[in-house]
């Protein structure tokens, strides 16, 4: 037994009355996988968590500048910021920004390799997806360690 | 038949239209920001909860301004490609895009002269 057509045919869509052609409809057809039902492979989250934590550090930027700022407009500014920097909430943003940064970090070298033409074949992928989630994990440790000690 | 080359039916189109450029700077930028965001990373960490004549000491040093003068821009050059990228991809309409665009070139050109401005103070101000 033949398989099944994945589109509909010609022949079972509606006709228009003047020139027997199928009438403009798009109903019933197949349709691929959309975003939010399909789930996404650790090579497409590693993807997408790159351009993700690029905007993030974008707003990181402006932090930074704010705090050139305040050095640059004098002592009791720097030292308010760095107040405010060293608050729980600064540790958090900064930690955000820590992992952000480690994150991007490893997959843009991800990228610089591919660019270089190594790393296309699948099994590739995934092992340099693992390195650099595991160099996130690890220079995020070490840098929080040595930040605190 | 077309007697079009392949590459001439593929220049134009993508969200960017054009942009082999962009890949370059966005790949030269990238390569310079490895070691200038680690240096930045461990600096930052050299510095945490230091009073302002630390940081105009450490800041004063002509290594370490030159290396926070070049990161600022490496950084702010590759944000704003990256920004561009994200704009080109996500927004449709045609006058969005636009101003998003030519905002992101204006924020990007502010934040650099601005940092660079605040570290040259810091270094070689009185």
């Amino acid at each position: 037994m033949p398989p099944m057509p994945l589109m509909r045919g010609p022949e079972q869509g509606p006709r228009s009355a003047s020139r027997g052609r199928p009438a403009m409809t798009t109903r019933n057809r197949p349709l691929s996988p959309h975003l939010q039902i399909y789930r996404l492979p650790l090579l497409a989250i590693m993807s997408i968590t790159h351009r993700v934590t690029g905007v993030g550090l974008v707003a990181g930027l402006f932090v930074l500048a704010w705090w050139l700022g305040a050095a640059a407009a004098g002592p009791e500014a720097f030292e308010a910021a760095q107040d405010l920097i060293g608050s729980p909430l600064g540790y958090l943003l900064l930690f955000g920004w820590s992992v952000a940064l480690f994150f991007h970090l490893g997959h843009g070298i991800r990228h610089l390799l591919w660019e270089a033409g190594w790393g296309f074949e699948i099994p590739q992928a995934y092992a340099s997806a693992k390195v650099s989630l595991a160099a996130t994990a690890v220079l995020t440790l070490v840098a929080w360690i040595a930040g605190l000690a | 038949m077309t007697l079009r080359s392949p590459i001439g039916r593929a220049r134009g189109l993508g969200s960017a239209k054009e942009g082999a450029g962009d890949a370059w700077a966005t790949i030269v930028t990238a390569v310079a920001l490895v070691p200038l965001s680690l240096w930045f990373v461990i600096s930052v960490i050299g510095l945490a909860g230091a009073d302002y004549a630390t940081f105009k000491g450490w800041l004063g040093r002509p290594l370490n301004a030159t290396l926070m003068v070049l990161t600022v821009l490496t950084v702010l050059y590759h944000s704003q490609l990256g920004i561009k990228m994200v704009v080109e991809d996500y927004v449709h309409g045609a006058a969005a895009k636009v101003a998003l665009l030519i905002g992101t070139k204006l924020v990007a050109a502010f934040l650099a002269v601005c940092m660079t401005v605040s570290v040259l103070k810091v270094a070689v101000g009185v």
